[in-house]
């Protein structure tokens, strides 16, 4: 008995966390599942009625709106505030003398939640009373930034917002990663005479592999949760603009009273997170087996 | 550390002038970026210093003229969410009540997890952390409602308790991969000496790997505090009158619909409201950057 | 001694009657959070204690009520629904049909409510002939508000008609002054879309179309003229209105930078907290065409265990129609009584204006429920009205293309 227990403690101790996981999040995915196939409305039902659901989804041009803009801002998103993290990051790792506060100051956006910043922001990019209007004071009568209020632009702005708010974090992880990289190897290559930028893009940045994989996990998960972001800034709008398929599931979950067409809604993001993180998984875990 | 002071370029002769012109731009640039991440939070800092009429009549980028802290006291104290007017308070220190446990709960368990995956391989063991990383993808709106559920069965619907549950729940995921990604990185000779030695698998954890560890449980713990004290839909859906956490009430009082917005009142909650968030970054944020480093990323 | 009495004589009362003597409880789940709104609440909660009940406090704001569903929805899931919540529309039958509301026709009886409530909004408050929510005011939708000396300066009357709107704004365009304040959020979009609606398609066909979603009416021609309008009324709009809150725009009118809004009676209160008088700073004025489009504010009382719960639903039911609450809190909210019977001589002229009208209306069987604030359809289909009005005024899409995504929309969503 002892000798037993003694053989199985690890699976005892992940066993109370691997039940939860496996009714809160797959046990509940099933729900979902299982509810978008029905015509639940106010509240759940369990009648199954067939992809009735899913022919509503894609009938409707706002679910188009949303999807289209996930991959607007996804890439957009992605793409910038990689590219910015790495530019700060190698920036910021050039012996600057006040490289803490420099470091706290891009990182400390991440900390605050965009229900508590999105207000300010609200103000900053509104034309009548933010930087257009500021500008317009100085002097400068033709200064236009109306994104905000532009049905083709204002998706940008919650692209800037969601760059502003994640970016230092990815800055963070590349420091990081630059860090970490065999100092020795650097050191000779500059012996040799091989020019920095060189030293960049043929040393150190292949040798961060590793670490634009995790920032694009992380960004991408941002990517397809965000959803504090779009309430706080534009509310979905003008129009709807600027709906994205966290907003649009919960608008029909919980202000129409739609819960079915919520569900379905739910399991396509399931999709798109699937087809993101499976592809990872399978590098990260046959590599370390390998 | 990259140096380029240290590079031997042939292009030497370019000289120093125009290495120190480079130097300043860099400043310059890493000062611009600098102000536009500072913006928004100037914004409502100063918003918050000032007096209505100043805000009506003045810049959005202005300096208050005469610096008041009335919207700071009306805020944290006299502000009204529905027919209670006790600002924030009250909900602030559920905040505290939620998120101080759930954090350390979420964390421990995580560390265990991640030793478990890292260091005891069994069949299954990678198959558990695959499940596990997954769940750190699920849009919680889809777990709104069958959670509802769920926490009404067990009797902790609209309690504190709940929202800790819930919140070390769906933090599992996280917490978990920071630490195995961290655990992996030690050999694993070292378990297996020890266990050679005679010593157990709870006594390994605590006396080997615990110790550590201490890199990893700040970037852990920084990141579940701001996650769970930021979080606003299992606050509002799983909370009652009584267990509502600051985001909700912050959220009360930013959307009045109706009567003379006080701007100053709502950023002054705002930032009460994201405090102990921004405190925990300027005051670990070099822990944060280093414990990165030392492994999370890493793998 | 005395002590010692009084609790012995309140354990035996407990004894003998727990149920007839429990004290009310109620937590009350609502989204008035700010303003006169919560003053309004303060009200209720006053009279509330006063008849010996303790009162809760649950408001959660947001999205025009939709934070406060998400918080509904995850409570009755979980088995733990708040005593009374702020709720109304079909949504009260919805809610209803799902087998969570308590009955209480006993306090309606007892009450007559059927004699004093207009039968129209009585009809709302029933669900399969028993009484399951309590009304507290009705607000007219379709107002026009006007800045009164904007409008002397410049020689225009109050609109009667459209075109008469169409012509004033013109003149006030030419003039340098924003037609008309509104703020680009969807819910004020369809605001205005069911003014303009009311007064173009006439109250049946408003009827036909919003109430009973006939294809035909959907798809008429005058639909087409309907969002036409819509057009025009977005070149009269200035050029920075997205997602503007509705009192800003209301502020707007105040200081005279913009002459009309269209917005229910809920601007009259903004107008009146900054001191202006109706009559002489503003006017007010239905919008052009008949009829009246009403937005009931109700509580629904949900079926929870507890004696001291259930006492406290009654009361709370009680109180809500009666003749004092109805007058305080419209005094606050800008509406008016939802029971006709009660005196309006300290309400002001506007509020008057709408009681005249609302018996006028309910006479001619035109007192139609709003589409726009979840009065006349499910949240589904309203929904899918509104997403092609806002994506209508929010683009440069045809009026025909609009009319054919409303009938499809209203076809998918149901």
């Amino acid at each position: 008995m002892i000798k037993w227990l003694e053989e199985n403690t690890p699976k005892l101790v992940l066993a109370p966390s691997f039940i939860a996981v496996l009714i809160f999040v797959y046990g509940f995915i099933a729900w979902t599942a299982w509810v978008s196939l029905t015509r639940s409305r106010l509240l759940p039902k369990y009648e199954i009625e067939g992809f009735i659901q899913y022919e509503r989804l894609f009938a409707s041009p706002r679910w188009e709106t949303a999807f289209g803009n996930l991959f607007v801002f996804g890439t957009l998103f992605i793409v910038i505030a990689m590219v910015l993290g790495l530019a700060l990051a190698i920036l910021l790792d050039q012996n600057i003398r006040t490289e803490g506060a420099i470091r706290t100051i891009y990182l400390y956006p991440m900390a605050l939640s965009m229900i508590v910043t999105g207000t300010a922001w609200k103000w900053i990019l509104n034309p009548g009373l933010g930087l257009e209007a500021m500008v317009r004071g100085w002097g400068f009568e033709n200064f236009t930034f109306d994104w905000l209020v532009d049905p083709d632009k204002a998706i940008y702005t919650i692209v800037l917002a969601a760059i502003w708010q994640s970016s230092g974090f990815v800055m963070a992880l590349f420091l990081a990663g630059l860090r970490s990289v065999d100092g020795e190897i650097i050191k000779a290559a500059q012996v040799d005479g091989i020019p920095t930028w060189r030293v960049y893009t043929a040393i150190i940045i292949p040798a961060m592999a590793p670490i634009f994989l995790s920032a694009f996990i992380v960004l991408s998960h941002l990517a397809v949760k965000s959803f504090d972001l779009v309430i706080a800034l534009t509310g979905g709008g003008p129009g709807y603009a600027t709906d994205l398929p966290a907003t649009y599931m919960y608008a029909m979950a919980f202000s129409r009273g739609d819960i079915g067409q919520a569900a379905s809604s739910a399991m396509i993001m399931m999709l798109v997170v699937f087809s993101i993180v499976v592809p990872y998984l399978y590098s990260e875990l046959r590599s370390k087996d390998g | 550390m990259v140096d380029l002071s240290l590079a031997q370029t042939p292009h030497q002769a370019e000289g120093r002038t125009g290495r120190l012109i480079l130097r300043w731009m860099l400043y310059i640039l890493l000062l611009l970026f600098a102000l536009f991440y500072l913006l928004p939070l100037f914004v409502m800092l100063t918003t918050s210093l000032k007096s209505l009429e100043e805000i009506r009549t003045g810049d959005l980028i202005a300096l208050p003229r005469d610096v008041t802290f009335a919207a700071w006291r009306t805020a944290w104290s006299e502000a009204c969410t529905g027919i209670q007017c006790e600002g924030v308070r009250p909900f602030f220190w559920n905040s505290v009540l939620i998120a101080i446990p759930a954090v350390v709960i979420s964390t421990l368990l995580g560390a265990m997890n991640g030793y478990v995956v890292a260091q005891w391989n069994f069949r299954g063991a990678n198959l558990f952390f695959s499940l596990m990383l997954f769940g750190c993808f699920i849009p919680f709106q889809v777990v709104l409602l069958p959670m509802a559920r769920v926490l009404g069965l067990i009797g902790m619907a609209g309690t504190i308790p709940g929202l800790i549950f819930v919140h070390v729940i769906y933090g599992l995921g996280f917490t978990t991969l920071f630490f195995r990604n961290y655990y992996v990185s030690i050999p694993s000779e070292l378990t297996k000496a020890a266990k050679v030695d005679g010593a157990g698998f709870f006594r390994i954890f605590w006396s080997i790997f615990l110790p550590l560890s201490l890199p990893i449980i700040v970037v852990t713990v920084i990141w579940q505090f701001t996650q769970i004290w930021n979080d606003f839909l299992f606050g509002v859906s799983f909370s009652q009158a009584g267990t509502q956490p600051v985001t909700v009430a912050l959220n009360n009082i930013v959307n009045s619909t109706t009567g003379i917005k006080a701007y100053n009142v709502d950023m002054a909650a705002a930032i009460i409201a994201g405090l102990p968030t921004l405190l925990v970054y300027v005051i670990a944020g070099k822990y944060f950057v280093r414990g990165l480093t030392a492994g999370s990323v890493k793998g | 001694m005395n002590t010692y009495v009084t609790g012995a004589v309140s354990a035996l009362s407990m004894i003998v009657a727990t149920s007839a003597l429990a004290e009310p409880t109620a937590e009350v789940l609502h989204y008035w959070t700010s303003g006169g709104e919560a003053k309004s609440v303060a009200v209720l909660q006053k009279e509330f204690a006063d008849k010996g009940g303790s009162w809760t406090d649950m408001p959660v704001a947001g999205g025009g009520g939709d934070a406060a569903m998400t918080a509904l929805r995850a409570r009755v899931l979980s088995g733990n629904a708040p005593t009374a919540v702020q709720l109304k529309g079909p949504a009260i039958q919805e809610w209803y049909e799902e087998g969570v509301l308590a009955d209480i026709s006993s306090v309606a009886e007892a009450n007559d409510w059927e004699t004093v409530l207009p039968a129209s909004i009585a009809g709302h408050m029933k669900c399969e002939g028993t009484w399951c929510a309590a009304p507290v005011n009705v607000h007219r939708v379709d107002w026009i508000w006007a800045n009164a000396e904007v409008l002397n300066a410049n020689g225009i009357e109050m609109p009667t008609t459209w075109d008469e709107f169409n012509a004033a704004a013109d003149k006030l365009q030419e003039a340098g002054i924003i037609p008309l304040a509104h703020g680009g959020q969807a819910w004020q979009d369809a605001t205005i879309f069911e003014a303009v609606a009311l007064g173009i398609l006439g109250p049946d066909g408003y009827r036909k179309a919003f109430v009973e979603l006939d294809n035909e009416t959907l798809t008429s021609d005058a639909m087409i003229a309907v969002f036409d309008q819509m057009r025009t009324l977005r070149g009269y709009v200035d050029s920075n209105f997205s997602g503007r809150d509705w009192n800003l725009a209301t502020s707007m009118v105040m200081n005279g930078e913009a002459a009309f809004q269209i917005m229910g009676d809920w601007a009259k209160g903004e107008f009146m907290a900054a001191g202006k008088v109706p009559g002489e700073d503003f006017l007010c004025a239905s919008a052009p065409g008949e009829g009246f489009l009403y937005n009931v504010d109700s509580f629904a009382m949900f079926d929870v265990d507890g004696d001291d719960k259930k006492a406290g639903q009654e009361l709370l039911a009680e109180l809500v129609v009666g003749q004092n609450f109805q007058k305080v809190f419209n005094l606050n909210k800008g509406s008016i009584p939802a029971r006709t019977d009660v005196a309006l001589d300290e309400f002001d002229d506007c509020a008057r204006l709408s009681a005249d009208d609302m018996q006028a209306s309910s006479d001619s069987d035109a007192l139609l429920p709003s589409y726009a604030h979840g009065m006349a359809l499910r949240g589904a289909q309203a929904g899918a009205i509104t997403d092609v009005v806002t994506a209508h005024f929010n683009s440069d899409m045809s009026s025909a293309d609009a009319v054919q995504m409303l009938a499809d929309g209203i076809a998918n969503s149901m």
